[in-house]
């Protein structure tokens, strides 16, 4: 009893000498396709460096093209060789040139030996396959496919179309019902030569001949036909990327490779010395494992998603999405505060020591950024330049949210920054924004400039500011945003502080205990009026009382006391 | 464009009458060789080195243009089975800062094979580099008909001055310029020719804090599939067609890319600088060196409490500064 290999192969000849060797020598008969494209010269080679072998056979030779025909024919060549030539084989299993058996072959040959019944090929309705690549899916069964995807691309495309403007559709074969899998099967000798030799084998192939890709459906359909047991997975290991282009294993997936507990491991990269040492060297302990890919699914879906979807927020050599293309423009949320550090003294040093944050002053101050703690560096080395900020805005802000990943980051802004950042920051869903309306009004108030410049500074403050309220209060803006009028903040600022902090959520949800101070308002509101008295009409902050307003602050809880 | 392409292709042409070949061992190339293309004057510190990293990595032939060394970079790399050298007395200046001399080489021997273009201080990581040869990056590459293949330079600093520590020849330059700047480049599109213009990492933030605009470009595009229609139009950030360029996802994810580790701060660096400033052989009429010698005078070096210590391409890879893409 054994199994049968048949073996197609295009390329990197002496792996295949030595993979067919190593299947030859645990006893299995191993039927050799090679491409009809391999010159000449190199497969005379082969033949003569294999002729010492008696297991190991040449079938006739196709010429093979990706999505076509050659292929099907080239695995019936070799299994009814397989068939013919040795009578004790109970199983074919079809494998590449790039294919190396990843367990002892002899643990193989007792799998299938105690599952004599069973045909090991993927096989699944073109409804239930998300996988099939290039749209096509039950029109590979309808539509007619003469021309070659790679080489002809333009008359394949062409021909695609026309058929479905005229509405051309083929009858599929009586009983076939179309299937499709995994082209690596590993079938019965039953169910194989039923394929092989069945009466109407000339009908069927002269319709699968022009379907696209007929070697992922060609056995997964007729198998179905004939099989008693079928057990719809493939016995290779065999992962595919976003382009369906395979998967490739080097030296370094060795352990992955070993624990995976897959029989039989495609893509091998030729190079890969170390793996084709490990394996066909492969004598090992008894092993009864069930296959188990998981781990290998999960290191290739990753590579996949960050192929497709990439890292949120990081802007780099190999990915730059246009604006808008991806899902983040930032990496991690971040918040932003306008106009708290003008109406309490101490905002920063407060918020930092609240909220466990990293709190920066006004990054966009025109003159330099202001990092916290006053830092002329930061995570990255990004520096404190306001040149080099203005330099690119947009990506200092992301350089820095990504430089800072895992710890959050604030930052005071306002009417008297920079606002070449501004409009990225509103669209962005990461950026928290908390405004103050018209706090930008009190630094002027507590200046000691001429009311004539005040006035000017306040015009073209509120100007600014209310061009980024519109801004943040339009449709595309998508940042998390809180806007209060000087007038409603005062009026409970703590309410509003516990629920900023709150989101920020760093600290164990509690309640605020102590408040910032607040900066000196006496007067305030008559230098409101004061503006509007000059034609100046501050209207941002609300109604301001004209008389001092009442701040309710909370004051410390008063310690406990314990009586004994 | 294309005028534009062809322009360029005859230029180095014309130019390639400067080049007289010193050393041809181009007869021993076989098809599927990976070649490596660079041009340098006085590289015998750093020569050794570099031979052994590239060999390591699996390049099968190197091909030199020698701008006239006066040191002993001749006998370095004389009666080398695997190296072709051309030797020029001309002007850096004028070859388009040596690109004339190389699209030469590469129309001529270039044409169907893997070629990198890499400066004698710039050493190629990409990933898995620790691991698989660059054979295996070509291999990948060609079968998802990846032409060209990104790979920023990433300006290497010791830390404290730079002249501390003395680069022996043969020692892996980035066992002293072991540090490099994480997270400050600034990215921006070229609409004309589709690359990226990347700019940042120390020399931006030392010598251009005033003038970013004016810091140099750390884009590269080294490795390329190369074809004789092809041709590099400034260093090796840009090609021509415009195809090559894309070397980056628009879209949200992440195509591979590499890093190019550039050894340029070592105990030589102020009399390279001083040399080259003499010879006025540089890009801005030398802007660049001249602002590193007027900064380097006190003895800062580039390092600071945020730098990051190399430890290999893994590290470089979590920062975001190259990408395996779907490369598993």
């Amino acid at each position: 009893m054994s199994v049968g290999i048949a073996m197609l192969v295009h390329t990197a000849l002496d792996r295949v000498e030595q993979v067919a060797r190593h299947w030859a020598a645990a006893g299995c008969p191993v039927a050799l396709h090679v491409d009809l494209n391999v010159p000449q010269d190199a497969y005379d080679r082969l033949e003569a460096a294999l002729a010492d072998q008696p297991m190991i056979r040449f079938c006739k030779r196709h010429r093979c093209e990706w999505g076509r025909w050659g292929i099907v024919a080239a695995s019936q060549s070799a299994s009814e060789l397989l068939l013919a030539t040795f009578d004790d084989i109970h199983h074919v299993y079809l494998v590449s040139g790039s294919c190396v058996p990843l367990r002892p072959v002899h643990e193989l040959v007792d799998y299938l030996a105690e599952r004599r019944r069973t045909d090991f090929i993927e096989s699944a309705t073109t409804a239930d396959v998300p996988w099939a690549k290039g749209g096509l899916q039950q029109e590979r069964f309808t539509l007619r496919f003469p021309f070659s995807w790679k080489r002809q691309r333009a008359l394949f495309d062409f021909y695609v179309r026309f058929q479905r403007r005229l509405g051309l559709k083929r009858t599929i074969p009586d009983g076939l019902v179309p299937h499709m899998g995994s082209q690596w099967w590993c079938l019965t000798r039953q169910t194989l030569s039923a394929i092989l030799q069945d009466p109407n084998r000339t009908r069927y192939d002269r319709y699968f001949r022009r379907v696209w890709i007929p070697d992922e459906s060609y056995y997964q359909t007729l198998a179905r036909r004939f099989s008693s047991n079928i057990e719809s997975r493939s016995l290779t290991l065999s992962k595919f990327d976003h382009q369906g282009k395979p998967h490739v294993f080097y030296d370094d997936h060795l352990q992955l490779l070993r624990r995976s507990h897959c029989f039989v491991g495609r893509k091998i990269w030729p190079h890969a010395n170390r793996l084709y040492a490990a394996f066909l060297n492969n004598t090992g302990a008894m092993n009864q494992a069930e296959p188990n890919p998981a781990k290998i699914d999960r290191v290739f879906a990753r590579a996949v998603e960050q192929r497709t979807r990439g890292r949120p927020g990081l802007y780099m050599q190999s990915r730059m999405p246009r604006p808008g293309a991806a899902n983040a423009p930032t990496s991690n949320p971040y918040s932003v505060f306008q106009g708290f550090a003008d109406l309490f003294c101490n905002f920063e040093d407060w918020l930092a020591r609240t909220s466990g944050t990293q709190v920066h002053g006004r990054l966009f101050a025109p003159d330099r950024v202001e990092f916290a703690g006053r830092a002329s560096l930061v995570n990255g080395g990004l520096s404190d330049s306001a040149a080099k900020r203005d330099y690119a805005p947009e990506t200092f802000v992301t350089s820095l949210i990504w430089n800072t990943r895992g710890e959050r980051q604030c930052f005071q802004y306002g009417p008297a920054d920079k606002q070449s950042a501004a409009g990225f920051i509103a669209r962005d869903p990461n950026a928290q924004i908390s405004v103050i309306a018209g706090a930008w009004a009190i630094p002027l108030f507590h200046s000691n400039r001429n009311f004539a410049d005040l006035r000017k500074r306040a015009a073209k403050l509120q100007k600014i500011e209310t061009e980024q309220l519109k801004l943040l209060r339009s449709g595309e803006a998508k940042a998390q945003t809180r806007i209060w009028s000087l007038a409603e903040f005062v009026d409970s600022p703590m309410e509003a502080l516990q629920e900023i902090v709150d989101e920020i959520g760093q600290t164990n949800s509690r309640i605020l205990t102590e408040a910032p101070t607040m900066a000196d308002l006496a007067g305030f509101g008559q230098f409101l009026q004061n503006l509007k008295n000059q034609g100046m009409h501050p209207h941002l902050m609300g109604d301001f009382p004209l008389d001092e307003p009442q701040v309710v602050l909370p004051k410390r809880p008063s310690k406990p006391y314990l009586v004994q | 464009m294309r005028l534009r392409r062809r322009r360029r292709l005859f230029r180095c042409l014309r130019k390639s009458r400067e080049l007289s070949s010193v050393q041809d061992n181009t007869a021993a190339i076989r098809p599927d060789d990976i070649l490596l293309f660079s041009t340098f004057r006085n590289e015998g510190a750093r020569l050794p080195y570099f031979l052994k990293y590239y060999r390591d990595l699996g390049v099968d032939h190197f091909l030199f243009v020698d701008n006239d060394s006066d040191d002993d970079t001749r006998d370095l790399i004389a009666e080398q089975p695997d190296i072709s050298v051309w030797h020029t007395t001309s002007s850096y200046k004028t070859s388009n800062f040596g690109t004339d001399w190389v699209n030469y080489l590469l129309r001529t021997y270039g044409h169907g094979h893997w070629t990198l273009v890499v400066d004698p201080d710039e050493f190629f990581v990409y990933p898995f580099c620790d691991t698989r040869p660059l054979r295996a990056l070509t291999d990948w590459l060609a079968a998802s008909s990846v032409k060209s293949f990104g790979a920023m330079l990433l300006d290497m600093y010791p830390q404290g001055r730079l002249d501390a520590q003395h680069y022996e020849p043969g020692q892996n330059p980035m066992e002293i310029a072991a540090w490099f700047d994480s997270g400050n480049y600034t990215l921006k599109r070229n609409p004309e020719l589709g690359n990226l213009w990347i700019q940042g990492g120390p020399r931006s933030r030392m010598f251009f804090a005033d003038n970013p605009e004016k810091a140099p470009a750390l884009n590269k595009i080294p490795l390329v599939n190369w074809d004789r229609r092809y041709t590099y139009v400034s260093s090796t950030h840009m090609l021509l067609p415009r195809g090559l360029n894309l070397v980056y996802d628009e879209t949200g994810g992440e195509k591979a890319s590499g890093v190019l580790l550039h050894a340029k701060f070592l105990d030589n660096f102020s009399a390279k600088a001083s040399e080259e400033l003499t010879r006025k052989q540089h890009f801005y009429g030398s802007v660049e060196y001249r602002a590193y010698l007027d900064k380097l005078e006190d003895g800062a070096g580039p390092w600071n409490e945020w730098s990051e210590k190399y430890i290999n391409w893994r590290q470089i890879e979590i920062l975001g500064l190259m990408s395996k893409g779907n490369w598993a």
